[in-house]
């Protein structure tokens, strides 16, 4: 997959750490997202019920993936419309660009898509001469500014005001240099204006989906701007673009995932709008597409069923996870070098991209378990990217230093009477080298922990050793 | 159970570090009433293999923890990751061999962090010592959130003469301590520890406490790294009344 830099994860992070208006912006952001959904929760007592329902319901589904997505397929076609089956983002890339070529299609507009990251179709369409053009405020912000979305849900949430107000103004060159655009409801107002006329040039919408219902062969999408319904009501083509693991069985199921999503996601009880598509629009349908396209994408997923990895198939792909996760607060979404940052792109990206480009992901967390308690689907994710770990341990992709130090350090706790002795003398050098401080503020082999902290000093005599003696 | 027979998991950075955490866990124990033991063949529960992705060498700490454990009435550590790495993981790690399940669940379901166990199994109270002082209470991520402590520290903290307890913001979000996360990933750790003790310093407490070493060793040196004059203890040696030694990472009086 093109433009990974998800080997480069460290240098991201201190490039990212280094960078303060995205430290202003997450700051403001973290409380917004981690306090909606704390409210949310505490206004529906049976929450916590509704995420095992959906928890289950997602297994089920994925047990029975082959039946849901063929019947699936059935109803789209039963109700005017055309499936297509994409293994891989090249697949999925070329199945647009045939369809926007048998429309002549100059012009697409797009509503909000990780699919469409994860295939990199804007540059697919830029590069055979289609402009494309994303309606969701966010993802014209960074559009405009020639970025990667930084989170799942909210992909311009690194940045300040100031930075998107800056980026407005160099791009919409008409603008009076004295119009206010420091609020966002102006600097959104100015979007809107821009895509108005936009939405009326496109011949081809594409959108994602975030859920699939087998029973009617819908597709569903959540948004608060109806960017969404203008993307894929106006072209006289709509193409859905979503991955398999999305498809629910009825339209029943699919308001139980809706009930926790929004209150995962934004702390919403619902987001604006949730827009149900069925096929093209019909002789009786006021308006709607010509035609109806879903692009149904594996990219690996079938590889990650029945794998130790399978439980990350159930993501709804709310956000929570990297809402409440101190490492991507730190570092940001774009430090993660692909599509999907935190925690749920820590196990996913490596199932897709390969754990020798995503290695460093799964181990870029402290196992504080803060997504695993917001997960509305219940993915156990840092025993999911511990199990990364294993894989990488077995195949000797651990860093060799860390690979030996963890080797050695296991050969003595394996010899408890060696370890005693050894630790034993140790501490009692370290001790009496700290003394007088009581830390240290250089260690040679700790300048991992010493660069940024003090290291206390050991108190001297072990545990074991005092406790030999009190006997 | 009266008088139980109580093994102490004293862990390795206790062990190493901070010998007077033991000390001060034997204490609370004797206390509420146990016969505390300290079983020989110890070291540590495993963890930095664990979360290394090293399962051979877990699983053969894993074996030695549990022989040296199994036959006590209760295992009990002063740190709420080694105890969850007992009760919660071991289980999990031999779930395809049927004759170490069973003897990891045994131990598993016999094994408790210090400051619940005091609480939820020996029905303590209130503890009878005394601390002169505002204190701010960190819960480490482990014992928050794989063995649900968070009341249990605060409920016997009420109860100790002279200490006032300040609430820290976020007291739930991790400290970017993480075992070897926080040398591996050093520059991430240092934004999350600045972040934990910048809220840390705006709660006026004088003393932070805490019920897991790592974390404590972790925040302990950030804050006299920057110079914040706060001294730094695990929440035993509060409840035990054992506070003469001087707080992690500093120096002796005389």
């Amino acid at each position: 997959m093109s433009g990974s830099t998800t080997s480069q994860f460290k240098e991201n992070a201190v490039r990212q750490l280094a960078d303060v208006d995205l430290r202003q912006a997450l700051t403001k952001s973290k409380g917004h997202f981690t306090g909606g959904r704390q409210n949310a929760m505490d206004k529906l007592p049976e929450f916590d019920a509704l995420r095992d329902q959906a928890r289950d319901l997602k297994d089920h589904v994925l047990e029975n993936l082959d039946f849901y997505l063929e019947t699936y397929e059935q109803n789209v076609i039963a109700s005017g419309g055309q499936v297509h089956w994409a293994r891989t983002a090249k697949d999925a890339q070329d199945i647009v660009l045939d369809i926007c070529r048998s429309v002549d299609a100059t012009s697409v507009n797009k509503g909000k898509s990780m699919i469409g990251e994860e295939c990199d179709i804007n540059e697919a369409l830029e590069a055979n001469g289609i402009r494309a053009v994303e309606t969701d405020l966010g993802e014209y912000i960074i559009q405009i500014r020639n970025e990667r979305p930084s989170h799942i849900i909210a992909p311009a949430v690194h940045l300040t005001k100031a930075q998107v107000e800056t980026s407005f103004r160099e791009t919409h060159t008409h603008l009076d240099p004295d119009r206010i655009l420091e609020e966002p409801p102006t600097l959104l107002e100015e979007a809107r204006t821009v895509l108005r006329k936009k939405y009326f040039e496109a011949e081809v919408g594409i959108t994602g989906a975030n859920f699939l219902v087998a029973e009617t062969g819908s597709s569903i999408i959540v948004t608060n701007e109806g960017n969404g319904d203008l993307s894929q009501l106006l072209p006289k083509v709509h193409i859905v673009l979503a991955s398999i693991e999305k498809v629910v069985p009825t339209l029943e199921d699919a308001s139980t995932f809706l009930r926790v999503l929004a209150r995962s996601a934004t702390g919403q009880d619902f987001s604006v709008y949730t827009t149900v598509s069925t096929g093209p629009r019909r002789s009786t349908d006021p308006d709607g597409p010509e035609q109806y396209h879903v692009i149904l994408l594996d990219n690996g997923r079938t590889g990650m069923l029945g794998t130790e990895f399978h439980e990350m198939l159930r993501c709804i792909r709310c956000g929570a996870c990297m809402n409440h996760c101190p490492v991507y607060q730190s570092v940001g979404g774009h430090a993660y070098g692909w599509v999907y940052p935190g925690p749920m792109g820590a196990v996913l990206s490596p199932s897709l991209l390969g754990v020798d480009e995503a290695g460093h992901l799964p181990n870029a967390s402290t196992f504080c378990g803060r997504c695993e308690e917001v997960c509305p689907v219940r993915i156990p994710l840092p025993k999911l990217m511990r199990h990364w770990r294993e894989r990488e341990f077995e195949r000797h992709l651990t860093p060799r230093a860390a690979r030996t130090g963890i080797r050695l350090w296991a050969f003595f706790a394996q010899r408890p009477g060696l370890y005693q002795m050894a630790t034993g003398l140790q501490m009692r050098l370290m001790g009496w080298m700290g003394r007088r401080k009581g830390r240290f503020s250089s260690v040679p082999l700790a300048k991992g922990w010493t660069k940024y902290r003090d290291l206390p000093a050991p108190e001297g005599k072990t545990f074991q050793q005092q406790w030999a003696g009190r006997k | 159970m009266a008088n139980p027979r109580v093994a102490l998991f004293v862990t390795c950075l206790v062990d190493l570090f901070r010998p007077s955490v033991g000390f001060a866990t034997v204490k609370l124990l004797e206390d509420a009433g146990c016969a505390v033991e300290v079983p020989r063949q110890q070291t540590c529960c495993g963890q930095p293999a664990y979360n290394s992705g090293d399962k051979a060498d877990t699983k053969a700490i894993a074996r030695q923890v549990i022989e040296a454990f199994e036959g006590y009435d209760y295992t009990v550590a002063p740190s709420g990751s080694c105890a969850g790495m007992i009760s919660k993981h071991y289980p999990a790690l031999f779930a395809d061999d049927p004759e170490w399940a069973e003897r990891a669940q045994k131990l598993a379901e016999r094994t408790h962090e210090l400051v619940s166990f005091l609480t939820d199994v020996m029905g303590v109270e209130a503890v009878a010592s005394q601390f002169d002082g505002a204190v701010t209470y960190h819960d480490s991520c482990s014992g928050l959130r794989e063995l649900s402590i968070h009341d249990q520290p605060r409920r016997l903290l009420g109860s100790v003469e002279g200490l006032h307890l300040r609430e820290l913001p976020d007291a739930n979000v991790c400290c970017g301590f993480g075992g070897t996360f926080c040398v591996k990933y050093a520059d991430i750790s240092d934004r999350m520890v600045e972040t934990k003790i910048t809220q840390v310093i705006e709660t006026g407490a004088d003393t932070l406490l805490a019920g897991d070493l790592g974390c404590l060793m972790n925040m302990a040196g950030k804050l006299q790294r920057e110079g914040a004059g706060i001294q730094v203890r695990h929440v035993a040696e509060v409840l035990a009344g054992m506070t003469d030694k001087p707080a992690i990472g500093e120096p002796s009086k005389d």
